[in-house]
């Protein structure tokens, strides 16, 4: 028993999983901050500003605000489902994070099929946005649980398309291989080989975490918040807080595979993936507060008559390519 | 432990239950309800969905019944006025007018020239600025966040501007019979003056950020076909009617004021569909600038009260009257009827926002849930209108 | 094939929607931040009513409690109560007897014309200004007083004459001030 304890890797796993846990919140918190501040100066208006220096402390106070308030479950509700949703959907989002290389060695387990346990992983988030449709015992959240079905179903499969493509060109379903493929500069990252793939994932990843234009199943003027209508508190925060983490991964993802991870010169590769990290959350956010809603027809649409022709086509091209050269 | 609900538990309440009668299989019922973050004020509609389609659409109204009507017989014409701009608080003045032109018609009451140019500036005014807000809110429904703060922005120095004027910012007792209760300050024409090139210069933003934009097209083009045998049964009018095809303005139509003598275009669209209504209402803000830009070069000096205008217990020579004038949501028209007291016998008022909502049950057949919210917003209701 | 090319020509918008949201991301916000800074244009707003103080002694009101405003107010917030005439003390009603004697007219105490109360509840209050207009001695005034803030409802019954006293003592201490 001590002997798997003690075992090296076991212990750096550990460590791993609580760092993660560790940056999750604290990374969820910046979110929070950027994402207010940056709607406010869009819409020519401060945000928060009150509580700390220009309002910097504001997440802290909104993380103890939903903290201390009151837990209960609405009339009627399937309790098990509905206590349920918000734990899976939170939790299952940490292993996420494990084969992502923030930095040469800050890995927390190299994998080699580290692109097939983020996809799988990924998918989780759909049985938790049902359970909660479906255990809240409002109409209102079931047809919100059911857009969302619907919704990531469809987009996983571009989404996984335009992976393949770069796992082709890469050679390696893993992420680390992927940036050490690539070089510090940015003509030699891989979104110069594959642009394709990555505006189809970037739109894909959009989708999948329920973002702006495709904040159907949570949409605020149509679903009165959708599938967590009912949950407030703590539950909704659970809820905010995975969908800021699922918003991480894919772009720490998108970072990795293709603008170049951590390589980048003079400073250390941690800071180059946190930055390349965030310009893509702001190009998320940006997104958000400028577009209107698509409607559901046709956001299926998008996906079956554009999204996955391209996505395919990208990949066939590619796999010729690569095999001729 | 599990409840059994009784039957009058599960169905709610009367109107539910009616629903509930001729209900087809496999359908959802779903109140999108007096609480709803897209539905302008408290309007309840009953659907029957069938995953996400409308089967039937049934507005219940009621919930904003504040008895205007009822409340007219019981004060004089003169405090009865203030009522008239909580009718519809978005367009105010246009309210006012119609009332205050119903009382002029009652009594014989001339208004002097200057009066008149003074309610055209600051119902155009009013317009305007009811339709930035309606720009704002429609798109808040369809799901972009700032568009209302930029049309907001605007709104804020005709606000200011109608402040200078009137003292209120949303409902304002303006007006009078015989005239207008203040004259206007030195400030008012140059900040007037100053205003229109200001949103003059917005306008191509606006068009640019939403108009252009194709997410908001795709969700309003041939969202909503509102064919015009449709409108005319069920009395539509306004932007609504406009957007299929016909020229119907009240300004035009049946002339009041000092519309005569201003030179304006109705504008027209004939695509019956939302995006049709959305495109008359941005033509009309710069049709009322034009009107703005002529009524403020044209305006004579002179009084803004007619001498001889009812005082508080004037009472009204017997007869009936009406008056009708555009509001920016349609036609809005007052029915008084006066049997010689100091107190109106009966004041019909005449809201186009009812007209147009009651098109919304035959309209939201087999259309989306997500279309029927899109046309909900481009009819712009505004319900304390619609329930007076 | 040409739907096609029409919806990805279309998809610039996108990119022009972007670039007007991200333009206005860099400029300075539009707001008033109360209460760092605040309007400039309260003169002009009809806030809650005040009485106004007549000529000779600031703290009466003009009013001659005529109770137009009472009846014309159509929410029924105004509330005017008259003085009562004064009691007149015993040498005032000897020399009254004696006047009366002589058979002289009698001057007999009347009350005073400015109000003993002058309660108005803000809370039913809807700012249309028909008192102000009814007037006939132009004693009532429209307010700056946008700022009032109550934590009872009840606090929203104001006392128009105590506020107006203490305006003016307020005012005559700037004076003094100044």
């Amino acid at each position: 028993m001590l002997k798997i304890i003690l075992n090296p890797e076991f212990l750096h796993l550990i460590l791993a999983a609580v760092a993660v846990m560790a940056f999750v919140a604290a990374n969820g918190l910046v979110l929070v901050y950027m994402e207010r501040k940056i709607a406010g100066h869009i819409q020519r208006r401060p945000g928060p500003y009150e509580v700390g220096w220009h309002g910097i402390l504001q997440p802290i106070v909104d993380a103890g605000k939903l903290i201390g308030k009151q837990l209960f479950t609405p009339d009627g509700a399937d309790g098990l489902l509905y206590w349920l949703a918000p734990i899976v959907s939170f939790v299952w989002v940490l292993p996420l994070f494990i084969p992502i290389p923030f930095g040469p060695k800050l890995i927390a387990y190299n994998m080699d099929l580290g692109i097939v346990l983020i996809l799988a992983f990924a998918g989780v988030n759909l049985l938790a946005l049902c359970m909660a449709g479906w255990g809240s015992n409002n109409k209102w959240s079931l047809l919100g649980a059911a857009r969302a079905v619907a919704q990531s179903v469809a987009y996983e499969i571009p989404l996984l398309l335009s992976i393949v493509a770069v796992a082709f060109t890469s050679g390696s379903l893993s992420l680390g291989t992927a940036v050490q493929q690539q070089g510090g500069w940015p003509w030699q990252w891989n979104i110069m080989v594959q642009p394709l793939a990555f505006l189809i994932y970037f739109i894909c990843a959009l989708a999948e975490t329920n973002r702006a234009p495709f904040d159907l199943p949570e949409a605020e003027s149509e679903l009165t918040a959708g599938f967590h209508t009912e949950y407030s508190g703590m539950t909704f925060g659970l809820f905010f807080l995975a969908e800021y983490a699922n918003m991480i991964v894919v772009c720490a993802v998108a970072t990795a595979l293709f603008l170049g991870g951590w390589q980048g010169p003079v400073f250390p590769g941690v800071w180059w993936f946190l930055a390349k990290m965030y310009i893509l959350l702001f190009i998320m956010i940006w997104l958000r507060w400028t577009y209107p809603r698509v409607r559901f027809d046709q956001l299926l649409n998008i996906n079956w008559k554009w999204l996955l022709p391209l996505s395919l086509a990208n990949l066939v091209m590619t796999a010729l390519l690569t095999k001729l050269f | 432990m599990k409840h059994i609900l009784s039957q009058e538990q599960i169905c709610g309440d009367f109107y539910s239950r009616r629903f509930e009668e001729n209900r087809e299989e496999e359908t959802l019922i779903l109140n999108m309800g007096p609480q709803h973050p897209s539905t302008h004020g408290v309007l309840r509609v009953i659907l029957s969905l069938d995953g996400e389609y409308i089967m039937r659409a049934e507005p219940v109204l009621g919930y904003l019944h504040r008895m205007h009507e009822a409340m007219a017989e019981h004060r004089t014409y003169l405090t009865y006025l203030p009522n008239m701009g909580r009718v519809d608080y978005l367009h105010a003045v246009a309210w006012n007018w119609a009332y205050v032109g119903a009382v002029e018609r009652l009594g014989g009451i001339e208004v002097p020239t200057r009066a008149e140019y003074i309610r055209v500036i600051t119902c155009e005014l009013n317009r305007i600025s009811s339709h930035l807000l309606w720009w704002g809110a429609y798109l808040l429904d369809l799901g972009a966040f700032t568009p209302i703060m930029y049309a907001f922005d605007d709104r804020e120095l005709i606000l200011d501007i109608l402040q200078s004027v009137s003292g209120s910012r949303l409902t304002y007792s303006f007006l009078r019979p015989g005239g207008v209760a203040f004259d206007l300050p030195d400030a008012f024409l140059e900040e007037v003056r100053a205003f229109i090139p200001h949103l003059r210069s917005r306008l191509p933003m606006y068009k640019a950020l939403v108009t252009d934009n194709t997410i908001m097209r795709h969700r309003c083009e041939q969202v909503g076909d509102l064919p015009l045998e449709m409108c005319q049964r069920y009395g539509a009018t306004g932007p609504v009617v406009r957007g299929s095809g016909m020229a119907y303005d009240v300004r035009k139509a049946e002339p009041y004021g000092v519309y005569p003598q201003l030179d304006f275009q109705i504008p027209v669209e004939s695509t019956c569909d939302a995006m049709g209504r959305y495109l008359v209402r941005m033509a009309e803000l710069e049709q009322s600038l034009r009107i703005l830009e002529q009524a403020v070069e044209a305006i004579p000096a002179g009084d803004c009260l007619v001498k001889g205008a009812p005082k508080p217990r004037w009472k009204a020579p017997a007869g009936e009257s009406y008056f009708a004038v555009e509001g920016a949501r349609g036609k809005i028209g007052v029915h008084l009827v006066s049997d010689g007291s100091a107190t109106p016998y009966r004041c019909k008022l005449r809201a186009p926002g009812f007209s147009n909502l009651s098109l919304f049950a035959e309209l939201a057949q087999g259309t989306l849930l997500s279309d029927a919210v899109s046309i909900l917003g481009s009819l712009d209701l505004v319900i304390p209108e619609i329930d007076r | 094939m040409k739907e096609y090319l029409k919806q990805i020509k279309n998809l610039w918008s996108l990119i022009v929607g972007l670039s007007i949201t991200g333009d206005n991301l860099f400029r300075r916000t539009v707001t008033v931040h109360y209460p760092r800074r605040q309007v400039d244009n309260l003169a002009s707003f009809r806030g809650p009513i005040e009485l106004l103080p007549s000529a000779k002694d600031p703290d009466i009101p003009k009013c001659i409690t005529c109770m137009m405003c009472m009846s014309t107010c159509p929410s029924g917030c105004i509330t005017v109560v008259k003085q009562k005439v004064p009691k007149a003390t015993p040498e005032e009603e000897q020399a009254m007897a004696e006047v009366e004697a002589r058979g002289e007219k009698v001057k007999k105490h009347t009350a005073p014309k400015n109000p003993a109360r002058f309660i108005y509840d803000f809370s039913l209050c809807s700012l249309c200004g028909l008192c102000v207009e009814v007037c006939p001695v132009n004693s009532i005034g429209f307010s700056s007083d946008v700022y009032m803030v109550v934590r009872q409802r009840s606090e929203l019954k104001l006392d128009l004459l105590a506020r107006l006293s203490a305006k003016t003592r307020t005012e005559g201490k700037m004076k003094e001030v100044a």
